[in-house]
């Protein structure tokens, strides 16, 4: 029923749309509150529709999962949350389909943050997680199959130290548990002894600062998930196969949701994303056509 | 003497932790200096309360337009600070984590946070939208060639891309909109970005000799 009426009301926008062509070319542009409106609608029809989104894995994300593919049972993953609440629903979703993937490769997964609500946000996709069946049955212990150290201040100055010691930086984890009494950390002493890097990140401090000392100074194999503007500027790093991978934005997480078999909120948000994109583009020609009818009276 | 000192104190510790990098015994020592960064950060930390402090109390005190917003703002900050320090409804005792599950800190930010961060960026889309309609125009070549980028991207990075050229035959599968996006990302994209990237290394180290050899004397508030 509400897929229905999301079809129709979206049939609707379409029409309206023709309407506020012939308004703006005919020098009559509607004003912005309206523009918000089909924002607003572009935005939240598709959370009720069930429309499949044929996503494309593309090779960036594919190489991410063939890292992963290689990490045996029992590997050390490192992963950072380097963002806050902002970048959440593009990140997020990336988040919880990691550990989905490594809880259920039995992969153990240490987690930090160089911004403040990085490990809180960690703490939500851990949990979200824990809710699947399969990996509930499997009964993880807290400091054995996964750890959150916490948020360390001090930028890549933390990774640099970590390079050398993790205890240095993380004395206790973020539940206030001393480092040498959590079990999983006990064989870890800096990134030689962690088999995976994953970074998340919105911006400074995160995958540029990590490569630069994690991978380039102390040799750690790692990979990242950055937000949609973040990610042209990680490229160079991608290319010269200093990064294994990477998820750019909401479609990078729709992707890595569809080859990890795990669809969650990035499936679902990369339809809004699509319908905003095409209102945008919509309202761009609509623009431009006005622009250059009202230049061609002029001439 | 105002001056020299810090000037000095620039030139020493710069050029010890360049020759550091060089000499295997005093490799180390760049990473017992970044704990001095912690320590500098923490004074950030109440520089930063006390200046939003500073800026609210005063538009509260004389009543400047919107207070009520630094009402909430002050009471806010108060109320997370009061929750965070004194571990309000914590499950465990003083010394338990401040993000403890059960704890008022972290069910506000569950509840009131992450919310409302998430809509204030999320809020960027509509005024992107409207300044499309309004400011994107392809007047001249370059805002045409930004345009068709942007409309690639736009598409190509949304399963619309796929959708729209599926169509195309395998053999021509470089002008699908997804393949187009890839290709702007790697190739004028990465070509832009490494050329910024080298652009700023560069200019780091130019900066950082000027800094240690005192040439560059801005950050002492002096800018002759």
């Amino acid at each position: 029923m509400a897929s229905t009426i999301a079809t129709i009301l979206l049939i609707l926008v379409g029409v309206s749309l023709l309407y506020i062509a012939y308004r703006t070319i005919t020098g009559r542009p509607v004003e912005r509150r309206i523009v918000f409106i089909y924002i607003a609608l572009a935005v939240a029809l598709p959370l009720f529709m069930t429309l499949p989104a044929p996503v494309q894995v593309t090779p960036d994300v594919e190489r991410l999962y063939d890292a992963l593919e290689e990490l045996r049972p029992g590997s050390k993953v490192l992963v950072s949350f380097d963002y806050d609440p902002p970048s959440a629903p593009e990140l997020q979703p990336m988040a919880v389909a990691f550990m989905k993937y490594a809880f259920k490769h039995d992969l153990r997964v240490i987690v930090m943050g160089l911004w403040p609500q990085g490990p809180q946000l960690a703490n939500l996709a851990i949990e979200e997680a824990m809710a699947d069946q399969e990996i509930a049955a499997k009964n993880l212990e807290y400091g054995v199959d996964y750890v959150n150290l916490g948020f360390q201040s001090g930028n890549e100055f933390v990774i640099q130290a970590m390079g050398t010691q993790f205890k240095r930086m993380f004395p206790q984890d973020d539940r206030r548990i001393p480092y040498d009494s959590i079990p999983l950390m006990a064989n870890v002493t800096n990134f030689s002894n962690v088999d995976f890097v994953f970074n998340l990140s919105s911006g400074k401090p995160g995958t540029i600062e990590w490569v630069q000392i994690a991978v380039d100074r102390f040799g750690a194999t790692m990979g990242a998930g950055n937000t949609a503007v973040q990610a042209p500027q990680v490229y160079p790093y991608l290319r010269a196969k200093q990064l294994h991978g990477l998820l750019g934005g909401m479609s990078g997480a729709a992707e890595f949701e569809k080859i990890v078999e795990e669809p969650g909120d990035g499936t679902t948000f990369i339809l809004s994303q699509m319908f905003a994109h095409a209102i945008v583009i919509l309202f761009v020609i609509i623009g431009n056509a006005a622009f250059f009818t009202e230049r061609r009276k002029q001439e | 003497m105002r001056r020299q000192v810090p000037l000095f104190i620039t030139f020493f510790v710069g050029t010890l932790l360049i020759v550091s990098v060089f000499i295997p015994p005093m490799e180390n020592l760049g990473e017992d200096f970044t704990l001095f960064f912690d320590i500098i950060a923490v004074f950030a930390f109440f520089l930063g309360g006390g200046n939003l402090l500073r800026v609210h109390l005063t538009k509260l005190y004389r009543k400047s337009p919107d207070w009520g917003f630094s009402v909430v703002t002050v009471v806010g900050f108060f109320l997370m600070l009061a929750a965070g320090l004194f571990k309000i409804g914590n499950p465990g005792d003083i010394s338990a984590s401040v993000t403890a599950e059960g704890s008022m800190f972290q069910t506000m930010f569950n509840n009131v946070v992450l919310p409302l961060q998430s809509t204030m960026y999320a809020l960027l889309a509509f005024f992107i939208a409207s300044a499309s309609y309004r400011a994107f125009r392809a007047k001249n070549r370059e805002a045409t060639i930004l345009l068709v980028a942007a409309f690639i991207i736009l598409l190509g990075r949304t399963p619309f891309g796929m959708m729209l050229t599926a169509w195309i035959p395998d053999s021509w599968s470089v002008l699908q909109v997804p393949n187009l996006a890839i290709w702007i990302m790697n190739s004028p994209n990465l070509a832009g970005q490494r050329a910024i990237l080298i652009g700023i290394g560069l200019g780091v180290v130019s900066m950082s000799l000027r800094i240690i050899l005192g040439i560059e004397r801005t950050y002492l508030g002096d800018d002759r």
